[in-house]
């Protein structure tokens, strides 16, 4: 542990500012780089059962 | 341009020659092709000396960065009309489909429009050095690094006209496509000049430029050939 | 299975699509406890540097970024070269898929560049050679970014990709090259393959492990967007139907 006290930890000798904007600006590119993906499958895949079953209704209707 | 060419079992030298002497017969004919690049670098270099007052001091000490970004740009201007009539007239699609090799056409139309943009400027670049008070004793240094660094430009900026041919809005694109892959000739070119006028050896740079040239005139005919495929079967 | 067969398969975006999924967990979960180690041990107990104090703490994070970007583009060069060569359908998805992650990740080097160059040269930025050759990659994905958008159709624009993507990557070298020439200021790379590293292990195993990390990240990620792209381009056929109808998409 190169810091004695949480204090010490937080202001980085001085240069608090600049290493944790960096570090948090890395967790939002991470974070976004996963949700954002995540969120246009699900939602694409979702978009794709409606239609596929959707389609597969109106087959069913046609052959009885 | 408006005449087809005869792709018939002609060599590819002969082939070459005759599209090559083709283009720069248009080019000369519609005169303003050519002058245009040259009167786009003068105008702006007087801009620029009007901007900074015509201070001598300040004009010399920037004068290789604005000569050699205006170069580029106008380089980049007249490569924006390379292939657009031809593949207008539908030229084009002949001139790469039916030639064989079908790089050799793309090679002899690059070559014109370097005759009549990078050479031409390079042979003018002493007048633009004198107006921005560069000394005469880096002139030729000016000149040796535009000679062997604007080939480069005009073989790399083809790949980026060919892309964006039959596209409209085409010009702000081919900028924001060429531009960044100019900048090791104009970062090896403009710091050749500033180091001679330091009086540093400056053989680094010309042997990278060059060396730049070199690989572009080896891969660049090829991918012009790719994107204009491309262009064409859209 | 030899090569051979792998290589027609994976020109198959459907038997592609069912042998990746195992991967993304395996990649992601790599991932996530290669960053959490190296970012909590660079952060916490890695040792001070004696010139730049804590600050240089953000070289965890900014480096690893920088690597990744660049690595980034040189996949897409490589893509570009089988799609144009062997017209092979993945590669022309992958064109498509990774420019958001590169272009992400170089904006965020050159983010942190910036404020790293702060408290270390007295200024935000500085016109020294990797924040240009950082610039200039940034440039670069603009265009790919920029073409693809300015072409209606999918399969020209992919083509058309794969050719800027060919000749940047051959440009990538020179580029470094000459802005090293002319503007040379940064401290000397932090990694290097060739070299035993200048920094005591305790500084540099940190980075390591987060340059893995960001590279297994950068892997789960790619493969994650390249199998929404599948399902994309492949929506009309059978076997997604199939897929989505069973519910384990």
């Amino acid at each position: 542990m190169s810091f004695d006290s949480f204090a010490d930890f937080i202001a980085m000798g001085g240069h608090g500012f600049y290493v944790w904007f960096s570090y948090g600006a890395s967790m939002l590119v991470v974070v976004a780089n996963v949700v954002v993906v995540r969120r246009s499958r699900l939602r694409y895949i979702r978009e794709l059962t409606d239609m596929a079953r959707r389609q597969r209704n109106a087959e069913a209707v046609s052959h009885s | 341009m408006g005449m087809i060419a005869v792709p018939t079992a002609t060599s590819a030298p002969r082939l070459f020659w005759s599209q090559f002497q083709r283009e720069l017969v248009s080019v000369v004919r519609s005169k303003e092709e050519a002058l245009n690049p040259l009167l786009f670098l003068f105008l702006a270099i007087s801009l620029f000396a009007l901007g900074a007052g015509g201070d001598p001091e300040v004009l010399q000490n920037i004068a290789p960065a604005i000569i050699w970004v205006l170069v580029l740009l106008a380089n980049m201007m007249s490569l924006e009309g390379l292939f657009r009539r031809d593949y207008e007239d539908g030229t084009l699609e002949q001139l790469i489909l039916l030639a064989e090799p079908g790089f050799v056409p793309v090679l002899a139309k690059i070559a014109a429009q370097w005759c009549v943009s990078g050479l031409a400027m390079t042979l003018l670049a002493p007048i633009a050095g004198l107006i921005l008070f560069l000394p005469s004793t880096v002139l030729p240094t000016l000149m040796i690094t535009l000679l062997l660094g604007t080939p480069a430009l005009s073989l790399l900026g083809a790949v980026g006209a060919a892309l964006t041919v039959g596209l409209r809005r085409g010009g702000v694109l081919l900028a924001i496509l060429v531009l960044p892959l100019y900048v090791p000739v104009l970062i090896f070119g403009s710091s050749a000049v500033i180091q001679h006028m330091d009086g540093i050896g400056t053989q680094a740079q010309i042997y990278w430029l060059l060396a730049i040239t070199m690989i572009s005139i080896t891969l660049a005919p090829f991918l012009v050939h790719a994107a204009l495929k491309i262009s064409v079967e859209q | 299975m030899t090569l051979k067969t792998l290589w027609h398969r994976l020109g198959s975006p459907r038997w592609f699509y069912q042998i990746s999924r195992p991967w993304i967990y395996v990649l992601g979960i790599l991932a996530l406890v290669l960053l959490v180690t190296g970012t909590v041990w660079g952060l916490v107990f890695a040792p001070m540097d004696y010139q730049q104090h804590d600050s240089f703490r953000i070289m965890y994070v900014h480096v690893p970024a920088a690597m990744v970007a660049q690595s980034a583009y040189i996949v897409m060069g490589f893509a570009g070269v089988l799609l144009l060569v062997w017209r092979m359908k993945l590669a022309d998805m992958v064109l498509a898929t990774v420019v958001p992650f590169g272009m992400s990740m170089t904006v965020f080097a050159l983010v942190t560049g910036a404020v790293w160059g702060k408290p270390t040269w007295g200024a935000w930025w500085v016109w020294d050679a990797r924040t240009t050759s950082m610039l200039v990659l940034l440039f670069l994905y603009f265009g790919l970014y920029a073409l693809r958008q300015a072409i209606a159709r999918p399969e020209a624009a992919a083509r058309a990709c794969a050719v800027l993507a060919v000749v940047g990557m051959i440009n990538i070298p020179i580029i470094k090259y000459s802005v090293n020439f002319a503007l040379t200021l940064h401290q000397k790379a932090s990694f290097t393959l060739t070299e035993a590293p200048s920094m005591p292990p305790e500084m540099w195993l940190p980075l390591a492990l987060n340059v893995l990390g960001v590279y297994c990240l950068f892997g789960a990620n790619l493969l994650s967007r390249l199998r929404l792209e599948i399902l994309r381009r492949e929506r009309g056929t059978q076997w997604v139907r199939d897929l989505v109808l069973s519910g384990s998409a």
